[in-house]
């Protein structure tokens, strides 16, 4: 078009872009900053995963092909690091739905003062992660932690234990951390799928005679698989990438006994200074998730429970 | 495409937070009988232990961080403490000897993570939302791959990413800089942003856009006249857990903070645990004055944390 064409009347609006660019523009500034701080630094990663990096021997870097991935594949402290963090993200998943339902049927009675327990339900989920870890490494404590103290004192206890630091007990430390925050996370989200249920249905099928067990396993239970299975999917794919929580109160020890692959993965690459092998099962990791994820997507869609 | 709930985060926020004197119904007197009897006892024992068990370990950490140190070592164990004292808090915050080195990396800790949660809250979210109008509004080729895609990126786990963004940082001399921090959870708020405000925008009328086209908006004009302020419950919600998310992170931030000029709370806090010993008292009171921000938001604005939630979960 040439410079100056005013030809046309003023009254019409220049012609809008094609909607296809309008959108392009309104996506491009989230899509760029995903571009530059998550594409190429995957990319970079997978670069990096085929050298052999070590920190403490500057300027060698070899490429070693896949060799990173095979040493991981084929090492026992890897594997250790995956069955546990498929230990905590199984019994912390559990845990945390099976609770997080009794604790949501629990704020949906009509009761007196239930707005207090409603209102104060978020708590836990709402302090820091750090915080948590610190306040349970604090209660956990062997010489001076309040757990021992309470157990001593209603005489469940002779002597103090060390919960963090045996290997025996520190694992189940850090879960009971995790499901004190987590919990009523799940149970604010069930919650809202138990409102969404009709009432009516419950009266009916006490008119018909079924009693509150049936009518929990008959209706309320079926009705919220579909926010039961959500929360699933959200809590395991959490659970499997802990890190803070672990790191805060036990740092993966005793030993390597609450060592998780995350855990696992950051020692490798800023303990043992080994970025390649480090990438490498940061892809790993990172793998082991969108399969979980496909394999969820899977079943979602298969049970109705649709997601885009 | 299909989403399996209508639930908007509007109709959330009031159907959750319904208050418990909502007019009841009425309902003929039952006699009480001792069925019913137990049931009641069955029901107040339960909420008895939930609420022991949710305010217990929170009420240990706030009396751990004003009792003296004498009644915190003593067994047994004294769980009143015979002496209070505030004197952590002014330590941490406004007081303090200059020599207190723990000290001024915890006020320079707070300062920064109130710039960086803020700054990355309107980053990404002033980011996010244009984007999520885009995905509500037009349909274009690759619509449906792109969401996808920005969701996936919320499944990454962050150690993957760790090493390459320590080293661009690093490269780029970002590194220990709150800049460095801000791009990096920019990064991982938006997608959530993308997510829940395309929800909301879905169950604002399209009507609104045209009638503003009609009056000679611009689209980005239809957008910041009409639709942002319909929008203000979501956006809301959305700023506020994106905060959370950005107040809260830790590992991106142990690697890329070295020094006063960056560390954020939650490394502070991690620092607080020594090599010689922790003072736990201390850790007790950092703990606490990290915590009030979420927990002042927590309470302040439940319903819409509810709703956020509640939408992002659905909807996901």
């Amino acid at each position: 078009m040439a410079v100056g064409t005013l030809r046309r009347a003023p009254l019409k609006r220049s012609k809008p872009w094609p909607e296809t660019w309008v959108a392009a523009a309104f996506v491009a500034p989230a899509a760029l900053v995903i571009f530059l701080v998550v594409v190429v630094p995957l990319a970079r990663a997978a670069w990096m995963s085929l050298f052999d990096i070590e920190l403490t021997r500057p300027g060698v870097e070899p490429f070693v092909g896949l060799g990173n991935y095979l040493t991981q594949l084929t090492s026992a402290g890897f594997w250790d690091s995956v069955f546990k963090a498929l230990f905590f993200t199984v019994v912390t998943t559990v845990l945390e739905l099976s609770l997080g339902v009794g604790l949501a049927m629990l704020m949906d009675q009509p009761m007196r003062l239930r707005w207090v327990l409603r209102s104060l339900v978020i708590l836990p989920w709402a302090l820091p992660t750090i915080v948590n870890a610190l306040m349970w490494r604090w209660i956990d404590n062997a010489t001076y932690g309040s757990l021992n103290a309470l157990l001593t004192q209603v005489g469940a206890l002779h002597d103090y234990v060390p919960w963090l630091s045996q290997d025996t007990t520190a694992m189940w430390m850090v879960i009971i951390a995790d499901v004190w925050k987590m919990t009523p996370f799940c149970a604010i989200l069930i919650l809202a799928g138990l409102q969404g249920i009709d009432r009516e249905l419950f009266e009916a099928a006490r008119v018909d005679g079924a009693g509150t067990v049936a009518i929990f396993r008959r209706i309320i239970l079926p009705l919220l698989t579909p926010i039961i299975l959500i929360v699933l999917v959200l809590r395991t794919m959490e659970a499997f990438k802990v890190f803070d929580i672990i790191w805060i109160m036990t740092g993966g020890g005793p030993a390597s006994s609450t060592q998780t692959v995350a855990i696992y993965a950051y020692r490798t690459a800023y303990q043992g200074y080994d970025f390649g092998q480090g990438a490498a099962l940061g892809y790993l990791i990172a793998i082991a998730i969108m399969l979980l994820a496909a394999v969820y997507l899977w079943l979602l869609r298969r049970t109705g429970t649709t997601t885009s | 495409m299909s989403t399996p709930a209508s639930t908007s985060v509007g109709r959330v926020a009031s159907s959750t937070t319904a208050p418990a004197t909502a007019p009841r119904q009425p309902r003929r007197r039952q006699p009480i009988t001792l069925r019913r009897v137990l049931r009641a006892l069955f029901i107040y024992a339960g909420m008895a232990i939930a609420l022991i068990v949710i305010l217990g370990p929170f009420a240990w950490l706030l009396i751990s961080s004003v009792a003296d140190k004498v009644d915190l070592l003593a067994r047994p164990l004294s769980w009143i403490p015979a002496h209070i004292s505030f004197q952590r808090f002014i330590d941490l915050t406004i007081g303090g000897s200059p020599g207190d080195s723990q000290a001024q990396e915890f006020r320079s800790a707070l300062t920064n993570s109130l710039l960086i949660a803020s700054v990355t809250t309107f980053v990404g979210v002033s980011v996010g939302t244009v984007a999520a109008y885009a995905f509500s509004r037009f349909r274009f080729p690759g619509r449906g791959w792109m969401i996808l895609a920005f969701m996936a990126t919320t499944m990454l786990p962050p150690i993957a990413l760790l090493l390459p963004l320590y080293q661009i940082m690093n490269t780029l001399g970002l590194s220990d800089t709150p800049l460095a921090l801000i791009i990096i959870y920019a990064s991982f708020v938006t997608p959530y942003v993308v997510w829940l405000m395309r929800g909301y925008l879905d169950t604002v009328p399209r009507e609104l856009d045209d009638a503003a086209r009609v009056d000679g908006c611009s689209r980005l004009g239809a957008l910041w006249r009409v639709i942002l302020p319909v929008s203000r419950p979501g956006l809301l919600s959305t700023s506020l857990l994106a905060f959370l998310l950005a107040w809260d992170e830790f590992l991106y931030a142990l690697v890329v903070t070295q020094t006063n000029a960056s560390k954020t709370i939650p490394v502070a806090l991690n620092d607080f645990i020594g090599r010689y010993g922790v003072d736990f008292g201390r850790l007790a009171a950092g703990g606490v004055i990290a915590a009030i921000p979420p927990v002042i938001i927590a309470f302040v604005f439940q319903r819409y944390i509810v709703a956020g939630l509640t939408a992002g979960s659905v909807k996901g």
